[in-house]
Formats: structure tokens, C-alpha cells, sequence
């Protein structure tokens, strides 16, 4: 499905480099979890696959085709295929959400369709299934900076998924949301990508979440993989080679605690009481 | 502890107390040679008190009725010298904007349209007006394009910066969706961009509507012409009129665009 040889990126002006010979395969359907320290090139890796960092050196194949060798055009054509969510969110937020999630079809429809919001019946109605999977029915005309961080992290996902992708790239979902509202977001990627049996690459900063949702963790270090490997064989051992001494037990008692609270709030359509805009 | 220890005073700008004197002493010592250099001539002064008196009382009198016509005609003549003027400077500052924010455009495009700026913004607008009356002969033509040229450097200039400061991550994030140039600008960074661009033009056009009084002065017609007209004939009456006028179109351009901006948010 997705295969990734020897990638290797350099920003200029820096001496380590960011991703130094990464190489992985991830099969359809797929989770994967990048984990890792700060600067560990988790980032940079997730936009390598979509060139919106350019690799240094290396080959990227996505269904057979080698995005590392496009040229602009192709490129926007292979970018349709990739839906990707953002830390921040990344929505436009003067704009609606509906405009949002249509902005997910921009490589489908003309420069003057897009900029006269003419978009074929199928993208709307598309959009609308949508909104209501991900708990925002009737937010269509509510301006982006009008909703909560988990609202909008909604949004997020919706637009990915409207460009209907073959492949998910994730960076960082959660890192700007409360806890809470973290697992809701991450439930809903999971469940999603079940659903559609998308496979998904997702960075995580926050272990507990990666481990719960994603069957399989690859652990970043000094832009190298030091760990590959299904979520059952993530010890401390493993962690403290990711990340460096620390005392990896005395968390796992709190994460007992929230996992109870959880369950009365699952499901999409609950009330996010994230950050107010 | 000790009352010396808790006693606190905010530390010098400059720490050495002789630089201190010093620089005082220099300030002082300009300012008396300063004033010391003006050369007043007393006599003139005395000599032209009659005719400023005479200005005085005519302002307190203004003549609105005698040159009715060509008040009207130049205040028509400078309010669509400035639409114009400001409607072709939105028009042609939008790509050189584009152009001149580092995060969107190439090195060269990005010299190329600075160097515009600059020069449409070094100049003094009485300046471009002189060079242009030569080059388009008298009247209002002279005057739409120098008020043009000069709303480039202002508009493009404050919305340029305006771009470099936007957030980046929708234009990222469209651009991942497969989206052309085109549409990266047009759904990314417009909408981002548009109420301050709206603002910087409403406030370009109450200043170009100032700038067109003055430029008439020099031949481009307005109401800066007939503002000149009145005061070569020492008919201060009705300069004073149209200054007044000048006053209320302002004050009212500036009210104006004042309240729109505060709707565009």
C-alpha cells in the first residue's frame, strides 16, 4: 500500500539531520502511531509523504506510484489521494464550515467553480453525510472560528475525508485539545478509519492514547526508527529507548481513571467543551 | 534588613553618570544654537499683520455663493479623481502584494515588487504630480494617475505585511488537498487577508481624497485648482469656503470609513 525506502531529509543550515534512512510498509487499513521525543522527526516524516516537505534523499511509493518522482502537476494529483489533519487544525476560519469541508474537493473542481462555490451535488451531499459522522450536523453556515478546539479538530477530519483518500496522514490531533476531548478525537479517527478501511499514519506525542488506539507503533528517535512493532511489545524498555530514562510505571494507574469517566461521553455527537475560540 | 537595602530606584537607561551629563548638556546646547540660528525679521512680521488680519476675517466670513459653480465643479472633479485613484491603486496592489510577501512569492518576484513599492512610496505625492502634469499636461488625468501610483505603494506595502503575518497552516493545509497556486491564494490566504485589505483601501481613499486638494496646487486639477485659483486672486472669502468644505469631506470620509471598517471583521 504505502512504502517507504531509505528517506532521508536534511534542512539546510541544521547538522543532524531530521530523518536520517527511514525506511517502513504499511498495508490497507492499517494504524500505525509514530511516537516520540520533540524534534524527532515525526513531522517532518508525515510531510515527506505528501511532499510538502521535500525529501532529501529516498524513494515514497503509494499504490504503486512513486510520489518521490512527480513534478507539480502530478503532485497536486497524488495530494488528493492523501487526506491529512493537522495539529492546529488548519481549518480557514473566516470561512464556513462547509466552505471548509469543500475545500477538501479544491483538486477536483476548476479555479472558477471553487471560486464561485459551484461545487458538483455529490461533494454537498458528501459533505453533509459527513458533518453529521462526525457530530456537526446543522454547523454547515457557522463560521470556522466560531467553534471549539474539538469542534474544529472535527472539521478537520471531515475535510480530509471528503477528498476521499486512500491514505491518512495525521500530525498531532490532540496536542491542542484537553484531555478529554482528545480521546473523543482520536475514538473518532479510529473508528473512521475502520470504517472506510483507511490506513492512517498518526503522530502522538501521548503514549496512552497511541497505545489504545493504534495496533501498531513505530517509535521515532534522532530522525531514526528505533522500534516497529505491534502495541503488545511496547514495555518500558522499548519506551526508555524512544525516550530516554523516566519512571514509565507511575503513570499507568491515572490512565485506569480517565478510561472510566470516558464511556459515559462516547459517541461523536457529544457536546465539545474544548477551548473557546 | 536594613531601610538602605529595601530603597529601589528604577536603573538608568544610560548607567554611566558622565555619559548622562554629557548628553544633556548636548541636547541643551543644540537647542540654544538652534533657536539662535533663526533669522526673524520683525519688520516683515509688523509689515504683514494688515493682510493677515484681512485673511482672518475673511475665514471668519467664508463665500460660498460668488464661485458657487467652480467650488462644485473641483469638488466633483477631486471626489472622482479620488474613487478612481483609489479603485485602480486596489486593482493593480493586489498582485504586487502577492508578490511582495516573502512567504508567498520567489526571491526575484519578491525584489521586483519591493523595488515598486519603494519607489512609489519615495516620492511625495506634490512630486509625482509635478512629474506627471508634465508629462499628461494640466487637469485631472495628471492627478487620478499620480493618486494611483502613490495608492500602490500604501496599499501594497501594508497589505504585504499583512500577508507575511497570516497563519500559514491553512495554506499548508489546502495545498495537502491537492489545491492549485490559484486556490491556495484565492481560499487560503483571501479570506484571511480581505478585511484588512478592505481596511488599508478605505483609509487610502479618504487620504487620497486629502491628497487631491493638494495636488491641484501644482496642475491636477480638483479642487486643489480651484483652491489656488481663489487665493491668486487674494479672494480669501472663498478660499475659506472651500476649506471649510475640504474639512467637512474629510471629517465625514473619515467617519465613513471608519464605521465600515468596524463592520469588516
Amino acid at each position: 500500500m504505502l512504502e517507504i525506502e531509505g528517506l532521508s531529509k536534511h534542512y539546510p543550515g541544521t547538522a543532524a539531520a531530521a530523518l536520517d534512512n527511514v525506511s517502513l510498509q504499511l498495508e490497507g487499513g492499517e494504524i500505525i502511531a509514530l511516537i516520540g521525543p520533540s524534534g524527532a522527526g515525526k513531522s517532518t516524516l508525515i510531510r515527506c509523504i505528501n511532499r510538502l516537505v521535500e525529501p532529501t534523499a529516498g524513494r515514497i511509493v503509494l499504490a504503486g506510484e512513486e510520489l518521490t518522482a512527480l513534478r507539480a502537476r502530478e503532485l497536486r494529483r497524488a495530494r488528493r489521494r492523501i487526506g491529512m489533519v493537522f495539529q492546529e487544525f488548519a481549518l480557514v476560519e473566516r470561512l464556513s464550515v462547509m466552505e471548509n469541508l469543500l475545500s477538501g474537493r479544491l483538486g477536483y473542481v476548476g479555479l472558477w467553480r471553487s471560486v464561485l462555490r459551484r461545487f458538483p451535488q455529490s461533494d454537498i451531499t458528501r459533505a453533509f453525510e459527513l458533518l453529521e459522522r462526525v457530530g456537526l450536523e446543522g454547523y454547515a453556515d457557522r463560521r470556522a472560528d466560531t467553534l471549539s478546539g474539538g469542534q474544529r479538530q472535527r472539521v478537520g477530519i471531515a475535510r480530509a475525508l471528503m477528498q476521499a483518500p486512500e491514505l491518512l496522514l495525521v500530525d498531532e490531533p490532540t496536542a491542542s485539545l484537553d484531555p478529554r476531548t482528545a480521546r473523543q478525537i482520536m475514538r473518532l479517527i479510529h473508528e473512521l478509519c475502520t470504517e472506510h478501511k483507511l490506513p492512517a499514519i498518526i503522530n502522538l506525542h501521548d503514549v496512552p492514547l497511541a497505545m489504545r488506539f493504534c495496533p501498531r507503533i513505530i517509535g521515532l528517535r534522532g530522525g531514526r526508527i528505533v522500534f516497529d512493532g505491534p502495541v503488545k511489545q511496547l514495555d518500558t524498555t522499548v519506551l526508555t529507548q524512544i525516550y530516554g530514562d523516566e519512571d514509565w510505571a507511575s503513570m499507568a494507574g491515572e490512565q485506569a481513571d480517565d478510561d472510566a469517566q470516558d464511556d459515559v461521553a462516547s459517541g461523536a455527537a457529544v457536546v465539545d467543551r474544548g477551548r473557546a475560540p | 534588613m536594613n531601610d538602605a537595602a529595601l530603597r529601589w530606584r528604577r536603573p538608568p537607561m544610560i548607567a554611566n553618570p558622565w555619559w548622562r551629563a554629557a548628553l544633556w548638556l548636548g541636547v541643551g546646547g543644540y537647542l540654544i544654537a538652534a533657536v539662535g540660528s533663526l533669522e526673524i525679521n520683525w519688520q516683515r512680521i509688523v509689515a504683514g499683520m494688515p493682510r493677515a488680519l484681512e485673511f482672518v476675517q475673511a475665514m471668519a466670513a467664508p463665500d460660498f455663493v460668488s464661485r458657487a459653480d467652480q467650488i462644485i465643479d473641483g469638488v466633483l472633479e477631486s471626489l472622482t479623481m479620488t474613487l478612481v485613484a483609489t479603485v485602480a491603486g486596489f486593482v493593480l496592489s493586489v498582485p504586487v502584494a502577492l508578490g511582495a510577501a516573502r512567504n508567498l512569492a520567489p526571491a526575484p518576484v519578491y525584489l521586483f515588487c519591493r523595488a515598486i513599492i519603494a519607489v512609489s512610496r519615495s516620492f511625495q505625492e506634490i512630486i509625482i504630480a509635478i512629474l506627471f502634469v508634465a508629462m499628461l499636461g494640466f487637469g485631472p488625468l495628471a492627478g487620478v494617475v499620480t493618486l494611483a501610483f502613490a495608492s500602490i505603494g500604501f496599499i501594497a506595502k501594508l497589505a504585504a505585511e499583512d500577508i507575511e503575518a497570516m497563519d500559514t497552516r491553512p495554506l499548508e493545509a489546502i495545498r495537502a488537498t491537492g489545491g492549485s497556486w490559484a486556490q491556495v491564494i484565492h481560499w487560503a490566504v483571501k479570506p484571511q487577508v480581505m478585511p484588512r485589505l478592505a481596511g488599508i483601501t478605505l483609509y487610502r481613499l479618504d487620504i487620497n481624497f486629502r491628497e487631491s486638494a493638494i495636488i491641484g496646487i501644482v496642475g491636477a486639477g480638483g479642487i486643489g485648482a480651484t483652491l489656488n485659483t481663489a487665493f491668486d486672486r487674494y479672494e480669501f472669502d472663498t478660499a475659506a469656503a472651500i476649506l471649510l468644505i475640504i474639512i467637512i469631506i474629510v471629517l465625514m470620509a473619515e467617519y465613513l470609513s471608519g464605521m465600515l471598517r468596524a463592520r469588516l471583521r
